[in-house]
């Protein structure tokens, strides 16, 4: 009888599957929670304080679409995946956004059926080597042992590399970033190679930082930003607005400390006005927020510059520049589309 | 004349001779009993000595046993910086499990003790009556770990992490394996057609599966037989995949001892008209399971360890809380020490385990070898 219910209730999940049957922002708001998919732990990203709290960059993406839709940042359950899980646990609906470093590719937006909905950071493959190498550029690395991770896109485009420029390299495999670590620091290589951002992370564990560097060149193109589920666009909407709303306070310069008086108060700047409620925005209803949805992102969680400086800029241990994760005004690649 | 004899027990037992008892003979025979001997023991003592000292000097007398930091660690010394276990112990336990909720997972703890103390001592006290609660133990712990009943908040899983995973995961694992490992290996043994190929294709399937293939399933595969929105714990579906990995292997092991059984035993049972299950109860299995224990024993400590896999589908168990811990721009770089503290916990679980095994071997020993 048992296997009677079961065999039928997976007939009816596997003809329901394809089907949505209810919105995922009237789910989220059922729940009272947000379920979001994030890195079981990189540096600046996400990772558990002493505490238990998950805090990083990934994790703050999270806590706006919260504020956004449910009014508090803090209503997250963070679900954690590997870089192997994390499709299938979006895909089969154990969270709504995948806030996970995760490069956005042709194949991953096309293939696996997934949306997304903008870049939050943008990374690049780089080198780090001792300073006592006395290497410059990465076009003086030819001949030297490369620490790489095996089976990733970073091993494909550091062959391109040095073929591209005609060099030669030993590659030295390894699985995980702690092994590369470990290996780097006891001279097995001479370089380590992966996106510059987990070189950062990598340099900050060292006893003496000061004795590394990241070489200028970036080899490769890695987009990072939030991914939802194909088939509910106006969840898609919601996220890649609130995405860009945190953008939008850094170039209006609201920020967590302002962003009480400034939408309290009539400003010059009507796109201010509009993106904290005080002007009507119109098709605000049809995403199914409040009027102060930005208010809360940005009162709660920050502005884009606020977050990037507490999780990964110079004040931190990673001492990440903006680089190409500023905004278009300031040299960066951030151009995102006017609020009105 | 007397002839003087010297009979055995009528004189005095004269002591060894001075130099080869006590410390200094002990010392002689074994230490110094030649010029290269003597060598090898000093080049041994310095060698030891410095080994010991920057060994020890490291774990306890350069550590930093609280700091906020990995950098704060430097500072004070240079020894190990267990402040990143002491500052997270209670990750490293519970997980994310909500600080004020914890007591249940004690609770759940220490009852396991009393649920498991009569199965694994059979000359307990009052035994019958703790086996009462041993039966009522698995629901017991349930409720209070999942909650969701009797006013206690539900926990989501997500929550959960740590040490306590690994034990929820490694005790669920051993205990539903062994009953269904038992009825395995007598299904394979069976005379009924259909039952030993059923049992003889699952053993098969599951043993020529590895682990980590069978966790990605449970952790991507079943969802999409499932509706969306079915709340099918990922949890519970790893523990099932852990139990049927566990019990394929046992089955294993407990047909080996039925097999060592000799036939005369089955004869035996046949001439005093005992029918299947009686044989199996009382001849077959008490027979073959003390023959297996230290295969099953072992099959449980390799279950418990391979628990550790699940962090590939994202699960934080203590390998995983400490590479998070890791990630923690406070204290990255203090691997050695993470994985130090998981490799004690999983060793004295494990060590345990291997002690009772011995322990019970040794009881049910017979001597009918």
């Amino acid at each position: 009888m048992k296997t009677k219910i079961l065999l039928a209730a997976a007939t009816a999940g596997v003809m329901f599957a394809g089907s949505v049957l209810a919105s995922t922002l009237d789910d989220v708001r059922a729940r009272g929670k947000l379920n979001c998919i994030i890195n079981t732990g990189l540096a600046g990203f996400a990772a558990p304080d002493d505490k238990g709290k998950w805090t990083g960059f990934d994790v703050d993406f999270c806590r706006a679409v919260a504020a956004a839709t449910l009014g508090d940042a803090d209503k997250v359950n963070y679900t954690t995946a590997t870089g192997k899980t994390r499709f299938t646990k979006l895909a089969a609906g154990e969270g709504e956004i995948l806030s996970r470093n995760t490069t956005w590719t042709f194949s991953r937006d096309v293939d696996l059926s997934q949306t997304f909905v903008g870049v939050s950071y943008y990374d690049g493959q780089g080198f780090m080597v001792p300073k006592a190498l006395g290497v410059k550029s990465a076009k003086g690395l030819d001949g030297a042992s490369v620490c790489i991770q095996t089976g990733t896109t970073t091993e494909l485009n550091l062959a391109e590399f040095f073929a591209g420029n005609g060099m030669k390299y030993n590659p030295v495999p390894i699985e995980t970033n702690a092994e590369a670590q470990e290996l780097y620091k006891a001279g097995r290589c001479d370089v380590y190679t992966t996106d510059a951002s987990g070189l950062y992370a990598t340099m900050s564990s060292f006893d003496k930082p000061g004795d590394h560097m990241v070489l200028p060149e970036i080899v490769s193109k890695e987009p990072l930003g939030p991914v939802v589920r194909h088939g509910d666009d106006q969840w898609a909407d919601i996220v890649a607005w609130t995405l860009r709303a945190m953008m939008a306070g850094e170039e209006l310069n609201i920020t967590s400390s302002n962003v009480k008086s400034l939408a309290a108060k009539d400003n010059k700047n009507k796109e201010i006005n509009r993106l904290l409620g005080k002007d009507p925005l119109q098709g605000l209803s049809k995403l199914g927020l409040s009027a102060d949805w930005a208010v809360q992102v940005i009162s709660q969680v920050g502005n884009y510059e606020e977050v990037f400086e507490k999780n990964l800029g110079m004040s931190t241990p990673l001492k990440i520049a903006r680089g190409a994760n500023q905004l278009y005004r300031d040299g960066g690649l951030f151009y995102i589309p006017p609020i009105k | 004349m007397s002839l003087e004899t010297y009979k055995p027990g009528s004189y005095p037992n004269l002591p060894p001779p001075a130099g080869t008892v006590g410390v200094y003979g002990w010392l002689k025979n074994n230490l110094f009993s030649s010029v290269s001997n003597s060598l090898l023991t000093i080049l041994s003592v310095i060698l030891l000595y410095y080994l010991i000292d920057s060994i020890i000097g490291w774990f306890f007398f350069d550590a930093v046993f609280d700091a906020d930091s990995k950098i704060e660690c430097r500072k004070i010394n240079d020894g190990a910086c267990w402040a990143v276990i002491t500052r997270r112990v209670g990750q490293f336990v519970y997980g994310f499990y909500p600080e004020a909720e914890r007591w249940r997972i004690d609770l759940t703890f220490y009852t396991m003790f009393f649920a498991f103390a009569p199965l694994l001592y059979p000359d307990l006290p009052k035994r019958k009556w703790l086996l009462w609660f041993s039966g009522i133990y698995p629901i017991f712990a349930f409720v209070l770990i999942n909650g969701g009943f009797f006013g206690l908040p539900k926990i989501e899983y997500s929550l959960f992490g740590g040490f306590m995973l690994t034990v929820i995961l490694g005790v669920s694992g051993i205990v539903c394996s062994l009953p269904i490992g038992i009825l395995l290996a007598l299904g394979r043994q069976s005379k009924l057609t259909v039952v030993r190929t059923l049992s003889v294709c699952f053993i098969e399937f599951m043993r020529g599966v590895p682990l980590i293939t069978l966790l990605f399933v449970a952790s991507s595969m079943l969802n999409y037989f499932m509706p969306p929105g079915t709340n099918f714990s990922i949890l519970v579906r790893v523990i099932i995949m852990f139990t049927f990995f566990s019990a394929a292997y046992i089955a294993e092991v407990i047909r080996g001892g039925i097999q060592a059984i000799p036939k005369g035993q089955y004869e035996a049972a046949d001439a005093l008209g005992l029918n299947y299950w009686q044989t199996t109860r009382f001849i077959t299995l008490p027979q073959a399971l003390k023959i297996s224990i230290p295969g099953i024993v072992n099959t449980f400590i390799g279950l418990y360890k391979d628990t550790t896999l699940v962090v590939v589908i994202g699960l934080l168990d203590p390998l995983g809380i400490g590479r998070a811990a890791l990630a923690d721009t406070k204290w990255n770089g203090l691997s050695t020490e993470t994985y130090l503290f998981v490799a004690l916990f999983f060793f004295i679980s494990c060590f345990a385990m291997s002690r009772y095994s011995l322990w019970l071997e040794n009881k049910l020993n017979t001597e009918n070898k």
